[in-house]
Formats: C-alpha cells, sequence, structure tokens
C-alpha cells in the first residue's frame, strides 16, 4: 500500500510502509550530519526507528552549508 | 527593588582590598595613562586617587576643567537648604543632631515652613533641598508631604534630605513633585559605619546604602549622593563613593546622578575626624571624580570657606549652594544657633551671583519646569 | 603572549571568525580555514537536496573548529528558534549566531524579535551571539536576557563598506560587559583591525575573504590584522599626556598645610 508524505516540502510516495530510520537509509543520508523534524516536532535520532512512517506526514531533512556573512 | 542587584555587592569586591599596600604598588605610567583613555576602569580611579597622583594634581586639575567644560559649559546650579526638623531618633557620634545632644529641639509649623520660603523666594532661588532628622513621629511623612504641598507654590525643584523610605513612599513624593534626592551614606566602611552610628534605624548599612536605588526605582530625576570625609581613610572612602555614583549611572542612565564631598565640621564637641582632609585631598578627589566620570553632577555646600569654592568651582563643580543656614528656621532667624554643623562660606544669594558673573559662570536658580 | 577570549567558558585564541559562504569551492574553503588558523567558523542551516548529492561542509572544517550556526534565512523569532533547535539537533553544539531579517532590501537584523528569540534559546541554555543593529538599550536587553555576545553591524551584510556604525559600536564596548564582536561589512583588513583598536572582542568576516582574488591570502591578511589591531588596543593608552600644556595653574592656590 504506497503512502503519500512530504519531504522538505514536496510531495513523494513511498512504496511501503517503513519507519523514519529506514527512510533515513533509503536516501543514503548520514544520521549524524543532519536533523529532522516530523510533523513539526524535531526528533532525537536514537528514536528515528521506532516511528512508523504514516499517510500525509511532514517530514523536514536539514544539514549544513556554508554561510556567514 | 531591581532584580535583587545592589551596590553592596559590588562593595563587597573591593571592601577587603589593602588599599594602602595597593596604592603603594601605583605607577607613574598607570596615573598618565589613566587621566588620558577615554573610558576609565576601577583600577584607573585607585591610580588617580593615589598618593602618587598628587604629584600629578595640576594636570589633573586641567584635565578636569576641559571635562567640565566639554559637559557643563559655563553654568552652575544655585540651591539652598531648608531645615524643617532637627527631632532625630538616630545617635550618630559627628551630628549636631545626635538624639543624645541635649538641646531644645524644632520643628517648623506649616505657617513658618512658608515664612522661610517667602523668606528665600525673594532672593530669587528656585532650587531648595529641605532636611529633617530622623523621628517618624514627630516628622512623619504625612507632615513631609504637607510641607512639599506648601513648597511647590514657590519653587520648581524640591529636593529631600531626609530619613531612608520605601520605594512607594518615594514615588508618592515624586508624584507631588519632588525632584530629587539627597542620601548620604556617610562612611561606606563598614565597620567605621557601625562605630560612629550607635543607635537608630540608621545603623542598618545596607538599608541605607540600598537607598539611593530606592528612589531610582521611584523614578527621582537626580540623586545626589556622599561621603562625610573624615570619618574613615579619604582616598578609600572616595573610592567607594564614585563607585557607587558609576554604579547608578550605569543602573539609571536617565537620572542625574551627584556627590558631595562635605568634610567632617566642628559641631560636636568630642568627636575628632579620624582622618584628616586637606584642601589639596579635596582638589584630588574632585579632578579623579571628573575625570572618572564627566557628567557626574559635583555639589559644593558653605561647609567649605569661600575662597576655596572659588578656586574649586572651574574644577567640576556643577552645583553650590547659597545663602545658608543649618539651623531650623534660620533663614528668617539668623541667630537661632541649634545648627547641625558650622557653615563657613556666610555670604548671600546676591554676592554669590556676583562672584559667579565676575568668574564668567552663569548663575542658574532656575534650570527646569515641570509640566 | 597568550591573549584568549572566553566565550561560554570555552577560549577561543584566534579573534577572526570566519563565515563559510560564497567561497569558490569548499577545498578552497578548508585551505583558508586552515592557513587562517580559524576557531570559530560560522555555517547555516538548509533542507537537504535529496536530489543531488552534495560534500558535507562539515568535511572540511578541521575537527577543533568551533561551529556557530547562523539562523540566517528567519524572518521572525519563531523562524530563529526553529533554525537553532535543528542545528542544536545535527549535533555540532548549541552556538548560535542569531540572525533574525525581515527586510530584504538592506537586509538589517529586527533587534525586536532578536530579543525575543534571544530570550527563549538562552533559556534552553543556547549560547547566543546576536547579530543586532547597534544600540544601546537593545544590547542591554539582549544581556539582560542572558546573551552571551553581542554582533552588531558594521554597515549591511555584503556591502563591503567598512564600519560605519564605528561611533555606536564605541559606545557598545564601553558600556556593555560582554563581548562585542563586529558582523557585516567589514571589506578590508584595516578594518578589522580598526574594529580591533577600538576594543572589539573579535571580528566575523566572509565576503572579503570569500570574493578576494586568492582567498587563502586575503584570510592571512586578516589574520594579521586581526592580531595587529588586538596589539594595538591592549596598548594604545601607553601613550604620553597631551595635558602638560602651559596655562594658569588651577591648583597655584594650594599651600603646604
Amino acid at each position: 500500500m504506497a503512502l503519500k508524505i512530504k519531504i522538505n516540502g514536496k510531495s513523494q510516495v513511498l512504496e511501503k510502509a517503513m519507519t523514519l530510520f529506514d527512510l533515513i537509509k533509503a536516501k543514503g543520508l548520514n544520521q549524524n550530519r543532519i536533523a529532522i523534524e516530523y510533523n513539526q516536532n524535531i526528533i532525537d535520532k536514537d528514536s528515528l526507528s521506532g516511528i512508523l512512517i504514516k499517510e500525509n506526514d511532514s517530514i523536514e531533512i536539514v544539514n549544513f552549508i556554508g554561510g556567514g556573512r | 527593588m531591581n532584580e535583587n542587584l545592589s551596590f553592596y555587592s559590588l562593595y563587597s569586591k573591593y571592601k577587603n582590598l589593602d588599599f594602602s599596600t595597593y596604592f603603594k604598588k601605583v605607577n607613574d605610567d598607570e596615573i598618565i595613562n589613566s587621566f588620558n583613555k577615554r573610558s576609565l576602569n576601577p583600577d584607573n580611579l585607585l591610580a588617580l586617587l593615589s598618593v602618587k597622583a598628587e604629584n600629578y594634581i595640576e594636570t589633573m586639575a586641567q584635565k578636569a576643567k576641559d571635562l567640565s567644560l566639554q559637559h557643563f559649559g559655563r553654568a552652575i546650579l544655585l540651591y539652598t537648604p531648608l531645615y524643617l526638623s532637627n527631632y532625630c531618633i538616630n545617635e550618630c557620634l559627628y551630628c549636631g543632631f545626635n538624639s543624645k545632644v541635649k538641646f531644645k529641639r524644632k520643628k517648623l509649623s506649616l505657617e513658618e515652613v512658608e515664612k522661610e520660603a517667602t523668606f528665600i523666594a525673594k532672593t530669587g532661588l528656585q532650587h531648595i533641598l529641605i532636611l529633617t532628622g530622623e523621628s517618624e513621629q514627630i516628622t512623619p511623612l504625612s507632615y513631609i508631604k504637607e510641607c512639599i504641598q506648601l513648597l511647590k507654590k514657590y519653587f520648581t525643584s524640591i529636593s529631600i534630605e531626609i530619613f531612608p523610605l520605601k520605594t512607594n513612599e518615594y514615588k508618592e513624593l515624586v508624584a507631588l513633585g519632588v525632584d530629587g534626592l539627597t542620601i548620604y551614606q556617610e562612611v561606606y566602611d563598614e565597620k567605621i559605619y557601625s562605630q560612629v552610628h550607635l543607635k537608630g534605624p540608621k545603623k542598618d548599612y545596607a538599608h541605607r546604602l540600598d537607598t539611593a536605588q530606592r528612589a531610582g526605582d521611584a523614578k527621582m530625576r537626580t540623586i545626589n549622593i556622599g561621603a562625610l570625609l573624615g570619618l574613615g581613610d579619604w582616598r578609600k572612602e572616595a573610592f567607594f563613593m564614585l563607585l557607587h555614583a558609576k554604579y547608578l549611572q550605569d543602573l539609571y542612565p536617565e537620572i542625574e546622578i551627584s556627590v558631595s564631598l562635605p568634610r567632617l565640621r566642628p559641631q560636636v564637641k568630642n568627636f575628632k575626624a579620624i582622618s584628616k582632609v586637606s584642601d589639596k585631598n579635596i582638589v584630588q578627589i574632585i579632578t579623579a571624580a571628573r575625570i572618572f566620570l564627566p557628567r557626574l553632577g559635583i555639589t559644593l555646600s558653605t561647609r567649605e570657606n569661600s575662597s576655596l569654592r572659588d578656586n574649586l568651582l572651574p574644577l567640576g563643580i556643577t552645583k553650590i549652594s547659597a545663602g545658608s543656614t543649618t539651623a531650623v528656621g534660620g533663614h528668617i532667624n539668623s541667630k537661632e544657633k541649634d545648627v547641625q554643623f558650622e557653615i563657613a562660606d556666610q555670604r548671600d544669594v546676591a554676592t554669590i551671583r556676583r562672584m559667579l558673573l565676575a568668574k564668567g559662570y552663569q548663575p542658574v536658580l532656575k534650570d527646569w519646569v515641570g509640566v | 603572549m597568550k591573549d584568549s577570549l572566553t566565550l561560554a567558558g570555552k577560549e577561543i585564541n584566534n579573534r577572526l571568525f570566519i563565515g563559510t559562504g560564497k567561497f569558490p569551492s569548499k577545498e578552497i574553503l578548508k585551505k583558508v580555514l586552515a592557513q587562517a588558523q580559524s576557531e570559530v567558523v560560522t555555517v547555516a542551516l538548509r533542507r537537504i537536496d535529496l536530489e543531488s548529492k552534495e560534500d558535507n561542509i562539515l568535511d572540511f572544517i578541521p575537527k577543533n573548529c568551533q561551529i556557530l550556526t547562523n539562523t540566517s534565512g528567519a524572518r521572525t523569532a519563531k523562524e530563529a528558534i526553529r533554525i537553532a533547535r535543528l542545528a542544536k539537533a545535527c549535533g555540532c553544539g548549541d552556538w548560535i549566531k542569531l540572525e533574525v531579517i525581515s527586510d530584504n532590501k538592506y537586509l538589517l537584523p529586527d533587534n525586536l524579535e532578536t530579543i525575543e528569540a534571544t530570550k527563549v534559546l538562552a533559556s534552553e541554555g543556547f549560547k547566543i551571539f546576536a547579530y543586532m543593529s547597534p544600540d544601546l538599550s537593545v544590547a542591554k536587553k539582549l544581556i539582560q536576557v542572558k546573551a552571551t555576545a553581542i554582533m552588531p553591524l558594521g554597515s549591511p551584510i555584503g556591502s563591503k563598506r567598512g564600519v560605519k556604525t564605528k561611533e555606536l559600536v564605541k559606545i557598545l564596548i564601553k558600556e556593555i560587559d560582554a563581548p562585542i564582536i563586529v558582523d557585516a561589512g567589514i571589506g578590508y583588513p584595516s578594518e578589522a583591525a580598526e574594529c580591533m583598536e577600538l576594543g572589539c572582542s573579535a571580528v566575523l568576516v566572509n565576503t572579503a575573504i570569500a570574493t578576494a582574488k586568492d582567498p587563502v591570502e586575503m584570510a592571512v591578511s586578516f589574520d594579521l590584522a586581526v592580531k595587529a589591531g588586538r596589539l594595538a588596543c591592549r596598548n594604545v593608552n601607553q601613550e604620553t599626556s597631551e595635558f602638560a600644556k602651559a596655562s594658569s595653574p588651577l591648583t597655584g592656590f594650594l599651600r603646604d598645610e
């Protein structure tokens, strides 16, 4: 059963149910370098594998870039 | 009070400093640096108050004069004290109103207050400082308020030098039109403080120390603090007084902070000054004060003689008293002999005005109008 | 001679802070940071682009550098708070260069929102470096709500116009009992030196280094200028008196007693 969700503001379809941990792995991201906001809440990275993604969930994934002034 | 801040914590930082050893270590470079800096820290102030800085007294005077002209121009505010009562429950060894001293006490009736006011107003003065001893029973706040309401008809500015009040009481007086508070710590050295204040509410050092701040919280427009020079080591006392002034300036940028440098005058038999304060010492304190805090008000009373007062003017004095008496009812009856302390400059207001004009200063009798 | 700056309990020995934006490449940034021996560098936070694989900026910043995350992009206190919390969740500490800008024309900071955000974040333990338009009462309020340092702008971001706010910055240095770090507007090493001479605790430079012909050489130049200015500041008062002027003595009336 496919799930419609939003990642960084863009609609995406997940082909199967998965946890946040599975998603990060599938996207090839290093979890030590990012922060994840799941439905507006910042998620402790230790609990990623316990969160099962649901229909209409909104996920923000951020990392650092060059910046300063 | 403001988030439990108190000058006491700053005082505590320095109270155990061995001042005489510190002053001995001050070198010439530190003194020269101190009067060349844009912004001075407490160490710089100590350098300016050191024994060695006496070698630079003329240089300090020149610098103080320049700063005074830059910040105040050539205007000197005139005021006169008006004693309402000499009843007092405190036992302060150096004071003529000490409750132990036997003399016939006096408190002005409202009619007498009005007579004094009429007399003073005729001289043209618009700034007065009202004084009492401390006696909530005989001169309660309600009496002070009645006097203020009466005096408002005659004067544009009323300052008070009465017993310490609470913040809300100061607020009430500010609402009535009081714009200035004068409160001397007398002596910043806690030990000496307890030795010379034997009895009465004034014995509470910390309460007195925070009085200026309570008035500041009540939005008093001007606050004048002071140390009675002679009670403790004057270099140390001047240091703490100026540190206190800076503390208040920083805490209340909107309030005009002034200091007084009263020297102990003969008034009580058998009480000898603990430290001697020479004219040169007074010059050093005034110039150090001006250099440390360029916009600080400096008040000079008639405790000092006329020639010294005239000579001190250019060094940074911003406010002087004129036609003074320290006796209750003394403006009308100049023979009143029960004084708080003896005055040395007996000149009347007109004479002081002429002196100021001759020296190129503008005597200011009224520097603002409340609306 | 050691002359370190302590920020949030951490000892910093290099007073040139470098911003990591606008560099021609991350490799050049890496060289710049190595050559200038930077200890505090700013980074920004962005949504990951899941389509294109990019090198992570953190791989180009030496491990011993303190990361100072810029909340750039925040238009309100609320947005800045969100960015700061996300930055902390990334695992690079809790030092935040708080920047709230609602004005896209001049990129001037919103001082009121900055105070609001500082209040919330500092109470959560963040170390707040508040970017602001130099204003004494705002700086005082920022310190009251526990900002770690005040970062007044020299001139608008990226403008390289120098320290146009000098008189106001001087007042902050004199009145505020916390590090003052000029941020934005510094275009030339001489201007960085001037800030340090005035008594700033550090300066933050990005555009002037990143857009130089040779960013590495420019970074070295800034490093030297900051050190020169700092040394001057520590010694500027050693000059002799200018007050030995002849005029009628003011203390002639004093006689030996």
